[in-house]
């Protein structure tokens, strides 16, 4: 997909999961880098590992339903000079969020926290397992990179940079099939968001799942006549600053739409950006700070407020406010 | 000193005559962590005198005698690791390492000073002896055990020595730890517990009581051992059995006194927390600890080359 391009940019519709592009990656990269282990907690089928655990058996480490001590031994196991690749829920990542703040980012461990399983696309699970914080909170440990990949060519791409990156990283993949947004010829850059759609009257500045439900928020948008622009902001921290300066400079009006809690996620990380570059209006798209519930992830995201019509009534508001101003 | 003919005999039960070379320089070693913690707690202003006294004599078998540097070298890959998870204790690591000439006395003494590399508890980026960053309770250990397996992945055969307070042991993630080590079969790794029977508010057995705590070890699959804290042939010979044991983790249960070397802190909980030490009682710990009037200026500013 070319950056600039303004034709619709949904390529498919069934993909892979993002957990399953994250898995297969994972284990492609274990044959050449010897140094990348494999942490677990009991849930390899759930986040992909599986096929590490096939391929690299001993480089992929069983540590029970236990994840704090998992956490902090992958600490221990970057010192011994691993790149240790920490596997679990996004819900459980939370649970040991002070293992990684301590023992990870504080002692600046080349280790990999990769959390399947966020937010409300978890599902039937149902709010215990919808983990709608987790960006907020991780986002806000210093020297944490922070990254949620939007379909499963860009998550095997955000596989191999992640892992070609020297740092602490927490990555969302995600459960559900995914739709395909990009072809082989999409490059990914840590720090960097796309601009996949080109327009004029406002942009969209999503992440993960969002993605393509902005891309087709926008042709809803263009069927009202409404040029939305609408860029992947795949890394939340360190955000893209110039990219977003720049649609704000050059649309006047923001909409971020993330499946997460509205608060601290992907719409704090832009809204800060802007106001100490590019003050404009903005609107966030998000779970407005609920806990989720039970439902297939569609009708989640529908009832959540997550789907493109919200995005389009969403864009539609701040741009009124842009006219105001 | 780094005592290397002191290693090479590590996997034996130490002999009489090892011994009476090695116990005069193993508590010399105890003596300066006591002094020097307690000068670096003073000119702090803050800091935990009672869990670092504690673990003195540990320390200094640990550091006299017991880690393994190749070549003297503190950084080779093939070292033995030592990990502080009590990391409240930080003043006796650090007076630990000045103790064999690894860090200098006046640096020890700028402990919680604002642009210091001692901080309040060990910082890994700022501390080169430093095996990781501690201070939450629990997590050294399972940092500990990671170091363990991945030295054992890479096939070295040092060891990872982790040094638990009593009270860390009421942390889940201890226990997380411990039946992960045991179902791995990390022999390469040996947990010692500074068991002083005090935590922060109270005695361990009125907060949340411990025991029967070599009890609950071996039930977790880990060999025991149960030393005086403060004998050091006793550690010692413990630790030699422990690094013979192929087949599991170790753990030392090291019976201690908080406050141990100074009177009026012996035993007495009021000097567990972060405390602001007097000059009258700074003076009257290091008489106790054997400082002379004419070495005492010099002691407490951390001018001892």
């Amino acid at each position: 997909m070319a950056a600039s391009s303004s034709a619709p940019a949904l390529i498919g519709t069934s993909g892979d999961s993002l957990r399953e592009a994250f898995g297969r990656r994972l284990a492609t990269l274990m044959d050449h880098d010897k140094r990348i282990v494999v942490l677990d907690a009991d849930i390899a089928g759930g986040t992909g590992t599986h096929h590490a655990r096939k391929a690299h058996a001993d480089r992929f480490i069983q540590c029970g339903i236990a994840e704090q001590n998992m956490m902090a031994m992958a600490g221990g196991l970057a010192a011994t000079g691993f790149v240790p690749v920490v596997t679990t829920f996004a819900v459980f990542c939370l649970r040991a969020i002070e293992q990684a703040r301590l023992s990870i980012a504080y002692a600046k461990r080349n280790a990999k926290i990769i959390a399947s399983h966020p937010g409300l696309d978890v599902g039937p699970d149902g709010g215990s397992a919808q983990a709608l914080e987790d960006l907020a909170a991780f986002r806000a440990i210093p020297g944490m990179t922070v990254i949620s990949p939007a379909d499963p060519i860009e998550m095997a791409l955000a596989t191999e940079a992640v892992l070609a990156f020297d740092g602490p990283v927490y990555m969302r993949t995600g459960r559900s099939p995914a739709p395909t947004i990009y072809d082989e010829s999409h490059r990914f850059e840590i720090g960097k968001g796309h601009l996949l759609r080109e327009g004029r009257d406002v942009t969209i500045i999503a992440c993960g799942v969002e993605v393509a439900r902005s891309l087709e928020a926008a042709n809803l948008l263009a069927a009202e006549g409404i040029d939305a622009r609408v860029v992947n902001m795949a890394t939340i921290k360190p955000i893209d600053r110039d990219l977003v300066a720049r649609c704000a400079r050059e649309t006047g009006a923001i909409v971020t739409a993330e499946d997460h809690n509205i608060h601290g996620g992907l719409g704090g990380a832009v809204a800060e950006a802007l106001v100490t570059t590019c003050p404009c209006p903005v609107e966030f798209v998000g779970v407005n700070d609920r806990f989720g519930e039970s439902g297939e992830p569609a009708a989640l995201a529908a009832h959540y407020g997550l789907t493109a019509p919200f995005i389009a009534d969403a864009a539609k508001r701040a741009m009124a406010r842009k006219r105001v101003h | 000193m780094l005592n290397p003919a002191a290693n090479a005999i590590r996997k034996q039960v130490l002999t009489e005559d090892v011994q009476l070379k090695l116990i005069p320089h193993v508590n010399r070693v105890a003596v300066t962590i006591r002094r020097l913690a307690l000068a670096a707690i003073y000119q702090a202003g803050s800091g935990h005198p009672g869990g670092a006294l504690s673990c003195a004599d540990l320390l200094a078998c640990l550091y006299g005698t017991e880690l393994y540097f190749p070549g003297n070298n503190p950084a080779h890959p093939g070292r033995d690791r030592f990990v502080l998870s009590k990391g409240h204790a930080a003043p006796a690591l650090y007076a630990a390492w000045a103790a064999i000439g690894l860090a200098r006395h006046e640096d020890v003494v700028t402990l919680r000073k604002l642009g210091s590399p001692m901080q309040g508890h060990p910082h890994v980026l700022d501390l080169p002896l430093c095996e990781t960053s501690t201070g939450s309770l629990g997590q050294g250990f399972s940092a500990a055990i990671g170091m363990a397996l991945g030295l054992r992945m890479k096939r070295l055969s040092a060891r990872t020595y982790v040094m638990l307070g009593d009270g860390e042991l009421q942390e889940g993630e201890v226990w997380e730890g411990a039946m992960f080590a045991a179902h791995h079969r990390l022999s390469n790794l040996c947990a010692l517990i500074d068991y002083n029977k005090m935590q922060s508010d109270d005695l361990n057995e009125r907060i949340m009581g411990l025991e029967p705590l070599a009890e609950k070890w071996r039930a977790f699959g880990w060999h025991v051992e149960e030393v005086n804290g403060h004998r050091v042939p006793e550690i010692l010979d413990a630790l030699r059995m422990a690094a013979g044991v192929a087949d599991r983790p170790s753990v030392i249960i090291a019976h201690t006194i908080k406050g141990k070397g100074v009177a009026q802190m012996e035993g007495n909980p009021a000097w567990h927390g972060s405390v602001k030490l007097s000059r009258e009682q700074i003076e009257a710990a290091m008489r106790n600890l054997g400082v002379l009037a004419h070495e005492m200026e010099d002691w407490i500013h951390g001018r001892i080359v």
